[in-house]
């Protein structure tokens, strides 16, 4: 499945791996992201799957393995190489991280402002533009990011992410905190990301029916490893017990939560 | 838990406290040079620099400024009263000015900048760290070095030395008002002492203190900033460091500065 098409996968992950002291947390992750598909990410929370996006964004360096993008070793490619490769992603982070220092719109066009690709006049029209894809209007763009609810401010995270255009996108937890009407709004917005601009999505989440929405693929993390790998509209219906459990959310079954009573 | 005083358990806290000066000393200087490094570095964030001009220098004016004219008062007050037992009252103006252009300038007006602007820039730089954002700048095409740290080292060390021109004349103002209106001297007399006392190097010796300083409280921010770990506490602790490493480097640097200007 790495090879679909024969092409060259766009995120190829081998036996990744990284502890923090003596906490293993990614123990040998082996995944590849076709081009212009989408792969989510579940599985339970603290189970490394924002540390996975972070080491290949090289935000967090893993101990070992190797990461490819567009078939180059980031971690071994010279540092301009691998920076350039990097730059080419879109993040939206877990808890969006937007800088309070600045108004929505410099947010969101700080990419490209600081890409010299957009003067600062018109960054203030594409910010209206893209935000009005994450169904925010233009009484927005002057607003400070802490004056925006935190459900508004996953949103300008995301047209941050996105306003870029770029190759690759990553989104940790895209829709949480969002009403299940603008859930679907963003989902449907993801999957316009890959189908149109023909991005190449990782995507981490904890709902289904999300999940399968925006999935091409879907791979569950469990204890540092891929423990499942399969099309996304399996998701709800695969035998593997460690699936089944988690994406029914049933409390018997092989994953213990360590809960002291 | 008991209490046991074993007189080893001091000289192991001394040896603590020692590796991890070095280790700090030593991760700042690095840190300070690949913030320099990134001052020349294209593109210069002309907008971060303003804004850090503006927050370590402008801001700081009031504070800075009471701060001189306060201590140039009771400089005036002290001389004469210690000065008189060897009646040489005549010599207030002089000792006023060389006081403030060499030493309480810089080093008071540091000493406030680094509790006002030094923490600030810990506190700012320390969420942007706890919260991601200096990840998400590193996403965004964007050298967090380049773009948090250098500018406010450069405004630091500008910054400083236009506070302390402010704050040498506001201290002489100080001792002229005092002088003036408490002691019975004659403004223009005061005056004339006080500028033919004057020298170029005292105040050109103040104004390098006042750059350095300026420095030391801009790279103690940041670095502290930089590293902070864990949430609102991380943060708080991070501020604190960057305003007491500040305030002792600038009056350990203070001694070292002056034995270099002055005991040739
Ligand atoms: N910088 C760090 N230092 C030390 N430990 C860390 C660090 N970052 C993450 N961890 C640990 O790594 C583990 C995985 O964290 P991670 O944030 O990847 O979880 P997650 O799968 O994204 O969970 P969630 O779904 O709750 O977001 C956690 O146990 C966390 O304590
Ligand atoms: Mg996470």
């Amino acid at each position: 499945m790495s090879a679909q098409n024969g092409s060259v996968p766009k995120i190829r992950v081998r036996g990744l791996k990284k502890a923090f002291g003596s906490k293993i947390v990614l123990d040998g992750i082996d995944l590849d992201i076709a081009p212009r598909t989408s792969m989510v990410v579940i599985g339970g929370s603290g189970t490394g799957k924002s540390v996975l996006l972070k080491c290949i964004l090289g935000l967090i360096e893993p101990d070992s393995g190797l990461i490819e993008i567009d078939g180059t070793n980031v971690l071994t490619a010279p540092r301009r190489e691998a920076a350039r490769l990097r730059a080419r992603i879109g993040m939206l982070f877990q808890n969006g991280a937007l800088f309070d220092s600045l108004p929505v719109w410099e947010n969101v066009c700080f990419g490209l402002l600081a890409e010299n690709r957009i003067t600062r006049a018109a960054a203030r029209r594409k910010a209206t533009e893209v935000l009005a894809q994450v169904g925010l209007g233009p009484e927005v763009i002057t607003l400070s990011p802490a004056e925006l609810s935190g459900g508004m401010q996953k949103r300008v995270a995301l047209a941050r992410a996105i306003a870029a255009e770029p190759d690759i996108m990553f989104f940790d937890e895209p829709t949480t905190g969002l009403d299940p009407i603008m859930g679907a709004v963003i989902d449907e917005l993801i999957v316009d990301c890959v189908k149109k601009l023909g991005s190449t999505a990782l995507a981490i989440t904890h709902d289904m029916a999300s999940a399968q929405r925006i999935g091409d693929r879907a791979a569950m993390l469990y204890q540092g490893r891929i423990a499942w790998e399969g099309p996304a509209e399996d998701l709800l219906t695969t035998a593997q017990p460690l699936v089944h459990q988690f994406t029914h959310g049933l409390a018997e079954g092989p994953i213990q939560m360590t809960l002291r009573r | 838990m008991t209490l046991s005083l074993n007189p080893l358990d001091g000289l192991a806290a001394t040896g603590r406290f020692t590796l991890a000066l070095c280790r700090g000393a030593g991760g700042a200087t690095l840190f300070a040079l690949e913030g320099v490094h990134q001052l020349f570095r294209r593109p210069f964030h002309l907008r971060a620099f303003l804004r850090a001009l503006m927050d370590i220098g402008y801001a700081s004016l009031p504070v800075v400024a009471l701060t001189a004219i306060f201590t140039g008062m009771v400089l005036a007050l002290q001389a004469s009263t210690g000065l008189s037992r060897f009646s040489a009252g005549s010599a207030i103006p002089n000792l006023v000015v060389l006081s403030v252009t060499r030493e309480l300038g810089p080093v008071l007006a540091a000493l406030m900048v680094s509790g006002r602007a030094g923490a600030a820039i810990a506190a700012e730089i320390g969420t942007m760290r706890v919260t991601d954002q200096i990840d998400a700048l590193t996403t965004l095409a964007t050298n967090p070095m380049r773009y948090l740290v250098a500018p406010r080292l450069l405004a630091g060390l500008i910054a400083l030395p236009l506070l302390v021109v402010i704050a040498d004349i506001l201290g002489v103002l100080g001792g002229f008002i005092v002088g003036t209106l408490k002691l019975g001297f004659d403004a223009a007399t005061y005056l004339t002492n006080t500028i033919n006392f004057l020298h170029t190097d005292d105040v050109v010796s103040g104004l390098v203190k006042a750059a350095v300083f300026g420095f030391v409280i801009a790279l103690m921010g940041c670095y502290n900033g930089y590293r902070s770990r864990g949430g609102a506490q991380g943060v708080g602790s991070a501020t604190t460091a960057a305003v007491v490493s500040a305030s002792v480097l600038i009056l350990a640097l203070d001694y070292g500065l002056t034995e270099m200007f002055f005991t040739k």
